[in-house]
């Protein structure tokens, strides 16, 4: 598989985690899960965060998407700095700014598709931007389904709907925290296959946790955590290159 | 199985706290009550098992004491009870002293001149010295007791009361002129009228007989020597009764006595308990939506139990074990502040100025009993269909990874029966007999709470414009209001009964209110009525003196005389049958007031109807004394509840009367209602405390105040209700608050602030209190309009009248429990942490 060389797409930076480190507890209970970690997510670049159970890739995820607080470091989205806001601005941050795709508890369940999709937008007391919020409904292939409720959805049409959801906004950047964990392969593919296109379609940024290399293969860039710590980089991945790296940090960390 | 349930209740602290607190108020409603009224009548009893101490035999008339007027017709009877009855007494065998008692109304007034006591509050007494030169009724703790005309003594909390001191000149009335007295002294008694909150003033033997107009003792009491029995004096007592006496031991007496005050704090007791039992009523509401919760929460949980062999009759019988344990908790906690409620009402009554006699606290063992099954049973009875239901989870549910969503199944079900009971209930309103109506408005309102769940998807679907301006929030407090119709419903419910039971009796006391003014109003042109404070006859030397008052257009007398009109013992109101028609208007079916001259009188169209009398008709009306007269009907009006029965010329009642005496006089003034004019009327009456003089309006203002006084005290009792009502939407939204803990998470995290969040569920509960509350006035009013269909049977002028002001009175407090009972579940939900609610359980 080729891609174009990043450097020619964009170097703007839609979000950046500096010397980022979250400690738990205290003294001998103490955990760190983030390690001063440094990194930045470009403009229209599809990220993967992958490692191991506890290697710190969820909590990253959180810290950076204005979710979770961190004990030191700092994070920017765009131009804020994240440090130094409040409840009320974080908030208020991550409705413009970010969108989001969980592993479950989606959507609404008193809502339609389509109530859900404008979520974001119904709460900062905006109108949707009818032409792409079409567009968008339209790529994730829910056009017929917008006035069902979630429990009248498959489980992949739900997940589609949050993708939209997260779309529909336009934000600077979205976050997914194993959106897929909950699917099956074939619409699993389908939601990958969505949030790829966005990218390279509609210029979007995504940033992903996954521990499954099938769908890390579909971004353009895989970060590998390891003990609260990035231990490794791969540009335009593969599964299989992919999983030979994470096969690799198991071997390390069962020998070390 | 118990330790299982055990570790549950233990578990769940937290969330049953609601259901704890709901039993807990309705237990301790109920033992308050029962340790309040056992206290207050062990209490009672005590007091006046002392007030016997002096009688060992006592000698009344037959059919009572305190009841030998003779005003009311009938031939007056020698005296019986007199003197040398009592001389005979003091000196048999075996009895040590014997007094005579006497006790009527008499007016005192206090030092603005008004009356001491209200209406029926003050009675005289007479002062007799016995051997000792006391009586023992009363123990002077100041001065001395009367002993000449000029003197009178005061009971010691009338003194209190009215700032009176020993030496004072009080002025009093019994139905004579006002008379004045100096206080001799002030006393304790054990008197019945006196615990009762009553006053008492005592005056010497001679005064007393002279003022109240005695010609004879109420009651002679001996009291035995030593060494003689109650039976024994009473045996040798009854050898010297006169003819239609009787003597009572003072054992019979203090038994009848103990009787009559079990009857009236059981008549209390009963009424504080129906209300009791509403609360409790309204707490299963609670308890049910509690257990279904938990049982909803545990499915895999005793999914898994069943898998592993337990049965569905241990599954349910863990619930039921569950709901035991908290039954028995909140029972004990209930019962000990039932205690404090006990004592709390008794202060209460007292600073009401019902003075309640002090004693111990009565704890009955069946008080305890009572509470203990009450608080466990309730809790179980409400348990029970959560309990079956968890029977029902499948073994397989425990491998399923899928939440299993409350199912709608059972709504049909439920709606049909509920749609049959309101059917059952409309088709008993329309019945002829009242209290089938009354039971099918009852039927009815069973069948709106099973309707509850149907009812609440419209409703709440009606109230989307409302919630238009809160933009998103509205909206999803709207839908998560309806998500599970069955909790909303026993939620609402609970509010909906206290405000359902609340507006009938609004409706229902203000219609009357205004029907009783109307009546007054329309009836009445008289601009004042003069009557005794007690209602006893008036000496017919009043409406004299009235009507001779410059100021005065016209005045008649009510001048009540009995008869027989054919087939009708009927009411004969002697009145001047030249001024009455300046004084009241009468609505005539047939000819008029101006026929009502010599051998005449009015008819009621009731009375006429039923004799078959029409106006110009000649009858013969046989009154009491035997002698008929034959009237002729000057006319025949529709009568009401202030103008009824047959209106007559006074001269023709008079010669009927064995003593003269008015009812009531009515005036109308030239220049109308004024402090002038009534100034002149009372001094004209000597400003005499025992004689009440009233106009249109107090009149009125004593029918609303007598209404609110009742309405207030229903709220009160209500209020209860009303409070486990709220704990109830509590409970709920904070059940709402646990389950969808993901999904604010969610909400969170894409960008619903606190604020908002809070406000979702703030206007959920808002909704749903609303819900209860339309549900409940509306119901109310149907009720109040049943209600009214009935009293307007018998009350002409009633008409249904809606109190609006209350009743949006009763939406905006509908609405503040909302937002009250939101204000901890909103406060939980709003510190959610986002991440920890995303993050998979």
């Amino acid at each position: 598989m080729t891609t174009m060389p990043l450097a020619d797409r964009a170097t703007t930076v839609a979000a950046r985690a500096s010397e980022l480190s979250k400690v738990y507890g205290h003294g001998e209970t103490q955990v760190v899960a983030l390690d001063r970690v440094s990194v930045d997510f470009r403009q229209a670049e599809f990220t993967a965060i992958m490692g191991p159970s506890g290697s710190g890739k969820s909590t990253l995820m959180h810290c950076v998407a204005g979710l979770d607080s961190f004990s030191s470091g700092s994070v920017r989205i765009g131009d804020t700095e994240l440090g130094s806001l409040k409840d009320k601005q974080l908030t208020k941050l991550r409705r413009d700014k970010i969108g989001f795709i969980f592993q479950a508890f989606n959507l609404l369940p008193t809502l339609t598709a389509l109530e859900n999709i404008t979520l974001p937008m119904d709460i900062a007391g905006r109108k949707p931007d009818k032409e792409w919020l079409n567009r968008v409904i339209g790529m994730v292939g829910l056009a017929d389904r917008l006035s069902h409720r979630p429990t009248e959805l498959s489980g992949g049409q739900q997940q589609r709907v949050a993708v939209a959801r997260a779309l529909a906004s336009r934000p600077d950047i979205i976050f997914g925290d194993e959106p897929t964990g909950n699917l099956d392969s074939r619409s699993g593919a389908e939601v990958l296959g969505f949030l790829r296109n966005s990218v390279r379609e509609m210029g979007q940024t995504v940033v992903m946790v996954t521990h499954d290399p099938v769908a890390a293969a579909y971004a353009d860039r895989v970060i590998f955590l390891a003990d609260g710590r990035i231990v490794d980089e791969m540009l335009s991945p593969t599964a299989d290159g992919v999983l030979d790296r994470m096969k690799a940090f198991d071997a390390k960390g069962r020998t070390s | 199985m118990f330790r299982t349930a055990l570790r549950n209740v233990l578990a769940h602290k937290a969330r049953l706290l609601m259901t704890v607190l709901a039993v807990m108020l309705g237990v301790a409603f109920v033992s308050g009550t029962l340790v309040f009224t056992d206290t207050f009548g062990n209490a009672y009893k005590n007091k006046s098992a002392k007030s016997f101490d002096h009688v060992s035999v006592a000698i009344q008339p037959e059919g009572g004491s305190y009841n030998e007027s003779g005003d009311d017709g009938e031939a007056k009877k020698p005296p019986r009870l007199t003197d040398a009855l009592l001389k005979k007494t003091q000196n048999l065998p075996g009895a040590d002293s014997a007094i005579g008692g006497v006790m009527d109304f008499t007016a005192l007034a206090d030092k603005d001149g008004k009356l001491v006591g209200g209406d029926w509050g003050t009675s005289g007494a007479n002062y007799y010295p016995g051997k000792d030169g006391k009586d023992p009724r009363y123990d002077f703790t100041e001065g001395a007791a009367p002993k000449s005309a000029g003197e009178i003594a005061l009971d010691s909390r009338t003194a209190g009361r009215t700032g009176y001191k020993v030496g004072d000149t009080v002025r009093y009335s019994t139905d004579g002129p006002v008379r004045q007295a100096r206080i001799s002294g002030v006393f304790d008694t054990e008197d019945g009228s006196v615990l009762a909150g009553g006053s008492l003033v005592v005056f010497d033997n001679d005064t007393a007989m002279k003022v109240l107009g005695k010609s004879q003792y109420d009651e002679i009491d001996v009291k035995a020597a030593a060494g003689t029995s109650e039976t024994a004096l009473k045996s040798s007592v009854e050898k010297i009764l006169p003819k239609e006496t009787v003597a009572l031991s003072g054992a019979q007496l203090s038994d009848d006595q103990e009787a009559m005050i079990e009857e009236q704090t059981s008549a209390m007791s009963q009424v504080l308990l129906i209300f009791a039992g509403i609360a409790l009523f309204v707490g299963i509401f609670i308890i049910a939506n509690t257990f279904t919760m938990l049982v909803a929460q545990r499915t895999k949980e005793l999914a898994l139990m069943r898998a592993i062999g337990a049965s569905r009759r241990q599954v349910t019988r863990s619930v039921l074990i569950e709901a035991f344990l908290v039954g028995l908790a909140a029972a004990v906690t209930g019962f000990t502040l039932g205690i404090g409620v006990a004592m709390g009402l008794e202060s209460l009554m007292n600073s009401a100025g019902a003075s309640l006699p002090d004693g111990p606290l009565v704890i009955a063992p069946t008080t305890i009993v009572v509470a203990l099954v009450i608080g466990v049973v309730v809790t179980m009875l409400a348990a029970w269909l959560p309990g079956r239901r968890a029977a029902k989870i499948p073994p397989v549910a425990a491998m399923n990874s899928v939440h299993a969503t409350p199912t709608t199944r059972g709504l049909v079900v439920r709606n049909t029966i509920g749609s049959i009971i309101v059917a059952l209930g409309t088709v008993m309103l329309f019945m002829d007999d009242n209290y089938v109506k009354a039971g099918g408005a009852g039927v009815i309102l069973v069948g709106v709470i099973v309707l509850t769940p149907l009812l609440s998807r419209p409703f709440i679907a009606a109230s989307a414009p409302l919630l238009k301006p809160f933009g998103v929030t509205g909206k999803l407090s709207r839908l998560n209001a309806v998500r599970n119709p069955r909790r909303t419903a026993s939620t609402a419910s609970a509010l909906m009964i206290g405000l359902t039971l609340i507006t009938a009796m609004t409706v229902v006391a203000t219609s009357m209110g205004s029907a009783i003014n109307k009546m007054a109003a329309d009836s009445l042109k008289a601009d004042y009525t003069v009557s005794m404070a007690n209602y006893q006859p008036l000496a017919p030397e009043i409406r004299e003196k009235l009507d001779k008052l410059p100021d005065v257009e016209a005045s008649s007398p009510l001048r009540p005389a009995y008869g027989e009109l054919g087939d009708s013992y009927t009411e004969v109101s002697g009145v001047d049958e030249k001024a009455f028609g300046k004084l009241v208007s009468l609505d005539f079916t047939s000819g008029s007031l101006a026929n009502l001259t010599g051998a005449s009188t009015l008819v009621d169209k009731e009375t006429a109807d039923d004799e078959g009398l029409k106006t110009g008709d000649t009858v013969p009306v046989k009154f009491d004394d035997g002698k008929t007269a034959e009237l002729k009907v000057a006319g025949v009006y529709e009568q009401n509840e202030m103008l009824n029965g047959l209106f007559a010329p006074l001269a023709v009642v008079d010669p009927h009367l064995s003593k003269v005496t008015d009812q009531q006089v009515m005036v109308k003034m030239k220049d109308g209602v004024s402090d002038r004019a009534e100034d002149a009327i009372v001094k004209a009456l000597g400003d005499n405390p025992a004689i009440k003089i009233q106009d249109k309006n107090a009149i009125n203002n004593e029918i609303a105040g007598a209404i609110n006084l009742l309405l207030n005290m229903l709220y009160g009792l209500l209020a209860m209700a009303i409070l486990i009502a709220v704990l109830g939407v509590i409970n709920t939204l904070a059940m709402s608050v646990f389950e969808r803990k993901h999904e604010i998470g969610m909400m969170r995290a894409i960008g619903l602030d606190r604020a908002k969040v809070k406000q979702m569920v703030r206007l959920e509960a808002i909704i749903i209190s609303l819900f209860g509350a339309v549900l409940g006035i509306g119901l109310g009013l149907f009720m109040g309009w049943v209600a009214g269909d009935s009293i307007s049977g018998t009350v002409k002028t009633y008409t249904m009248e809606i109190p609006f002001g209350r009743i949006a009175v009763f939406l905006c407090i509908a609405g503040l429990v909302g937002v009250l009972a939101a204000m901890w579940p909103a406060r939980s939900a709003a510190k959610l942490n986002p991440l920890m609610a995303i993050k998979s359980e």
